[in-house]
């Protein structure tokens, strides 16, 4: 499947629909939640098990996204979007059949094995696409995609509850709702795969990479000896770290700090905070990400992270004594969170240009597989560690937030370390005379 | 670093046919069930101020 060529008149506002269409569906993962209870009485699970194929998938997001992107670069958004669709549909229609036939293994492999490898492949589909096709506003295009993500699962969680209470929670109660996922999925994806295309090449530029001949061009494998790379990992991952070490804990947080209080959070209350920090989460991924359009990619990281911690500080010194403060500097770090996933495509392509910047995304979000891991691990150890050591409510999270403190400010020292990537990076390029590729250089050490 | 770019927008040749309908389609496609989900998120968010 070559990569599709937009037809004369083709409008670059068709791409951010077809690249939604992608990420809506796939961010369902984040809504894995809704079947495990049923789960867990149809078919007699724990709780550790139940979670099985959603950690596959994010370990499998992960890995497809960091061995698959080179591929996607090659075959182009259609193909990709295509086995996206493919592989998270047959996800589902796998694990249909495992809960009809009381398999849970079928659904471990069908949703987390196969289902996973459609969201590392769909969740880097569109990045490169977008980048090509809005070279003008690459934060705020590739922010209308990753905004997608963190919708996706706002659509699946009340729409799959419903379904398993029509349905029933029993086993084929589960197995007709994972079959109309599977289904209904595959039709909404389909308007991806057939509305994307990518930019014509300019007429100079035709057998070349799209848009070679403007800014740095860095291909995947030598993005990984930069330390331009591996700053920005550091960046991610200390972001979303961060994020997460909210994200993890909200409700029971919430209820902790205002626990002692004459205003306690009721559970009712804490599922409310959650949900608001949803929505930070998601506004913060187009917001701050078209911001960046306007104050730089350096920038915005300057304000993730810097004012991240602040914000943490913030939560740590005066939380307890104010129930706005806590929740709009909770709410404050959650939309960081988003942006900083948002913007980083857009950051890729200011150092690395376009030529392979969706490989080098998937190859990126290894930082945040580990963070992943990272975050929950440190709110939870210590949490649990200050319990056993007889402190309660807010105290019991004094010590994470330090800890969040000290990794952002890891995080800005990184971020303020990004240089332009150098010259010797570059790929060649053709029909360049030795003047234009000694003026580049000369550009690079001007810069 | 500046996130501003010189490089102008690859709009395709104004020639062919006129695509706004299949615009407001694939908008109105991914917009509904976002939307949906939007109202759902209001809906419960609203009970951290009445929970």
């Amino acid at each position: 499947m070559s990569p599709p060529v937009a037809p004369p008149g083709w409008s670059r506002w068709l791409v951010p629909p077809a690249a939604l269409a992608v990420h809506l569906s796939i961010g369902q993962a984040y809504a894995w939640s809704v079947f495990k209870p049923p789960l867990e009485s149809a078919l007699g699970l724990s709780g550790t098990q139940s979670a099985l194929p959603f950690q596959l998938g994010i370990v499998m997001l992960g890995l497809s996204a960091a061995f698959g992107g080179t591929l996607v670069e090659r075959r182009g958004p259609r193909w990709a979007m295509t086995v996206a669709l493919i592989c998270f549909s047959s996800g589902f229609l796998l694990s249909a059949l495992g809960a009809a036939t009381e398999q849970y293994w079928l659904i471990v492999f069908g949703y987390g094995f196969v289902g996973g490898i459609g969201l590392g492949i769909g969740y880097i589909s569109p990045v490169s696409t977008l980048i090509k096709w809005f070279p003008d506003r690459p934060g705020m295009a590739t922010g209308i995609a990753i905004m997608g993500f963190g919708g996706g699962a706002l659509i699946a969680s009340p729409w799959s509850a419903q379904m398993l209470e029509s349905f029933g929670g029993d086993h084929t109660g589960i197995a007709l709702a994972f079959l109309v996922h599977g289904l209904t999925y595959a039709v909404f994806m389909l308007l991806g795969v057939l509305l994307v295309r990518v930019p014509r090449p300019a007429p100079a530029t035709v057998g070349a990479p799209a848009a070679a001949l403007t800014g740095p061009q860095v291909s995947a494998r030598d993005a990984l000896r930069t330390p331009q790379f591996w700053l920005l990992w550091l960046v991610l991952c200390t972001n979303v770290t961060a994020g997460i070490g909210i994200l993890e804990k909200a409700a029971p947080m919430i209820t902790d700090f205002f626990a002692d209080t004459s205003a306690p959070v009721s559970v009712t209350a804490a599922a409310g905070f959650v949900a608001l920090l949803s929505a930070a989460n998601m506004a913060g991924r187009i917001g701050w990400s078209s911001t960046s359009d306007l104050i730089g990619r350096k920038n915005i990281y300057r304000l993730y992270l810097g004012v991240g911690a602040l914000m943490y500080a913030l939560i740590a010194m005066f939380g307890d004594s104010s129930k706005p403060l806590f929740v709009l500097c909770a709410l404050v770090i959650l939309s960081f969170y988003g942006g900083g996933f948002a913007t980083v495509p857009a950051y890729l392509k200011d150092l690395f240009g376009t030529y392979q910047v969706g490989a080098i995304h998937g190859r990126l979000l290894t930082a945040w597989s580990t963070a992943g891991v990272l975050g929950p691990l440190i709110v939870n150890w210590v949490a649990d560690r200050q319990e056993e050591a007889g402190r309660h409510g807010s105290s019991l999270y004094g010590l994470s937030f330090m800890i969040m403190i000290g990794l952002l400010v890891a995080g800005f020292v990184a971020n303020e370390l990004v240089r332009p990537v150098h010259p010797r990076h570059h790929v060649s390029r053709p029909h360049e005379t030795k003047e234009a590729a000694d003026e580049r250089q000369e550009q690079h050490e001007s810069a | 670093m500046s996130g501003k770019s010189s490089t102008s927008p690859p709009e395709a040749p104004a020639a062919g046919p006129d695509r706004r309908g299949l615009i407001a389609f694939a908008w109105l496609w991914v917009g509904i069930p976002l939307a949906y989900g939007l109202y759902e998120l209001v809906r419960k968010a609203t009970q951290l101020f009445t929970g």
